[in-house]
């Protein structure tokens, strides 16, 4: 029971949580989305801001659960001054992680605190949750994209 | 513990589910009836006969089993009509469910000629404790026809603040609609009162009865209601039907909801004239052996007795609210009086999100429902984004209180809390 709950509730979650990175808006920024979970009311504000080719700031602000904070979080760490063609392929890995009903093993050279959510992709009803910042992240880095190109 | 129905330990039998174990083995503690009931092995049986049996479509058929399929559907009509008091048992429509039910009923005011029509100017009235089921479909109307959604406001303990409601309902309201418990903060609205002023001013009252109908004697008659809703799931009868009653005059003067076959009198390619209530309002085959499971449900829980029911919810809310009181960071959104309210309670605990609260109780094998329920503005009204909901019936023991307090307990430890 317990173990099952700590493959949920990795340490790694837990201190992202209650400290949380990069958290609050800053400005400069190209674009701005709002994402909400309909099911559970998650909801994030974020922001991207992208120069030549870098991701160079991500700031959001987000209520909701332990695994939608904590992944908004690492999510920062991860993306934050990579290439955004890195960022774009991080953002897969998760992605398929977190669609891999926990079959997917994952790289840890490349997902970094990431890895943590492996846990998440077996409970169907929270990889929404875990995914919601990595979305609206995706989402504005494509508007942004699309505006100056 | 009084109030508790006496043969609680034959009731849980009577539920097939309450006996298996989950995840680890351990055992079900369903705290999540508000959010759908429970089903009875008389309701699951009643289903499986009538499939095995007495399967056919109804109203068409002209052989043995469509008048058997016929008359079981009929037979539930009968069944819930009693089970509501309704005077007539033509004034009972079957819908899918109360969402079903409520956009009927805004959707045909829409289409209304005469008294009934809203349009521009008009106003329709509701509450800000109302599901998102009886607040979407309203302010599709008011939008469509140029009317004007007002509401109820709450008072800080979870009350309708009723003390404008003179101003509120006025000359120009067509429409008041109102919950008659609410679904997140439990709290048990008077419906007579506000029925009683709706009608000075000639306005039509539409309740929500989804969380009133499982656990409160309904009599629409006395409710002061026109129309009246509820759901067959909550009432331990299946999902996909639920029932909608109208007083006569209310449902004649509206016009028809969906075309199509059984809603009829007769059809020409010019023009087509309706069948008279309810199947006016019933087009197409119905949710047959949905409607038959609902006559066999709302029958079972006439046997045990709803006042019997209304007793044992209102003793395990009151020893709810007290084993919560306990648990620190806890608290209760709506009224700390039992007899105030239904058995649905939401709660916040600092410190943990509801999604984690409810992941925590369902390792131990306890079934809540955390999020905004449906209720979104309610949420907002108390400042809070989401909450965790227990909610309990009649086949709830005070040993599953004292399981979900404990959880509670564990869930703080887990996160480290104090």
């Amino acid at each position: 029971m317990s173990a099952e709950l700590d493959s949920l509730y990795q340490e790694i979650i837990l201190d992202h949580y209650k400290n949380p990175r990069h958290g609050g808006l800053r400005d400069p920024y190209e674009a701005e989305v709002h994402h909400v979970n309909p099911t559970c009311g998650d909801e994030v504000t974020l922001r991207v801001h992208l120069t030549d080719g870098m991701v160079e700031d991500v700031s959001y602000d987000a209520v909701g659960c332990s695994i939608s904070q904590a992944s908004a979080s690492v999510l920062t760490e991860l993306v934050i001054g990579k290439k955004i063609d890195d960022a774009m392929a991080i953002h897969e890995d998760f992605l398929t992680l977190m669609q891999g009903r926990g079959a997917v093993e994952p790289d840890e050279d490349v997902l970094e605190d990431a890895i943590a959510f492996a846990g998440v992709a077996k409970f169907p009803a929270r990889v929404k949750c875990a995914l919601l910042s990595w979305m609206a992240w995706k989402d504005a880095t494509v508007q942004t994209l699309e505006e100056t190109s | 513990m009084k109030g508790l129905l006496p043969d609680l330990e034959v009731i849980r039998k009577d539920f097939p589910i309450l006996s298996r174990s989950l995840a680890g083995g351990q055992p079900l503690v369903y705290l999540d009836s508000a959010n759908t009931s429970q089903k009875p092995q008389v309701v699951i049986d009643t289903m499986v006969d009538h499939l095995e049996r007495h399967n056919a479509n109804i109203a068409r058929a002209m052989h043995q089993l469509g008048a058997e399929s016929t008359e079981a559907f009929e037979n539930a009509r009968d069944k819930v009509a009693a089970f509501i008091n309704a005077p007539s048992r033509d004034e009972v429509i079957f819908t899918k469910n109360i969402s079903e039910g409520l956009n009927l009923v805004a959707n045909t005011l829409a289409w209304a000629r005469g008294p009934l029509a809203v349009g521009e100017g008009d106003e329709v009235v509701i509450t800000e404790m109302e599901h998102h089921s009886n607040i979407v479909p309203w302010q599709l109307l008011t939008e469509r026809k140029g009317a004007t959604l007002r509401w109820f406001g709450l008072t800080d303990d979870g009350h309708l603040d009723l003390s404008n409601i003179d101003e509120l309902i006025n000359e120009r309201t067509k429409v008041v609609s109102l919950t008659w418990i609410s679904n997140m903060l439990g709290t048990v609205n008077p419906v007579a009162e506000i029925a009683r002023k709706a009608h000075e001013v000639g306005a039509i009252v539409v309740v929500d009865a989804a969380q009133a109908a499982p656990q409160i004697p309904v009599d629409v008659v006395a409710s002061g209601a026109d129309i009246v809703g509820f759901t067959g799931h909550k009432v331990v009868g299946p999902t996909g039907i639920g029932a909608l009653w109208g007083k006569r005059e209310v449902l004649d003067a509206l016009p028809p909801f969906l075309g199509g076959g059984e809603m009829i009198e007769t059809v020409a390619m010019e023009r087509s004239t309706y069948a008279g209530i309810p199947h006016k309002f019933e087009a197409g085959t119905p949710p047959i052996v949905e409607a038959v499971g609902l006559g066999a449900a709302v029958d079972y829980l006439s046997h045990v007795g709803m006042e019997n029911i209304h007793a044992h919810e209102q003793a395990v809310t009151a020893y709810a609210l007290e084993g919560l009181a306990t648990v620190p960071g806890l608290t209760v959104l709506g009224p700390l009086d039992a007899t105030q309210r239904g058995g649905a309670i939401s709660f916040e605990i600092e410190g943990v999100h509801p999604h984690d609260v409810a992941q925590v109780l369902d390792s131990r094998g306890i079934a809540v429902r955390a999020g905004h329920h449906c209720a979104k503005p309610a949420h907002a009204r108390y400042g809070v984004q989401s909450s965790t909901r227990m909610s309990s019936y009649l086949y709830t023991t005070p040993a599953e209180i004292d399981a979900l307090v404990e959880g509670l307990e564990y869930t703080r430890s887990y996160f480290k809390l104090g």
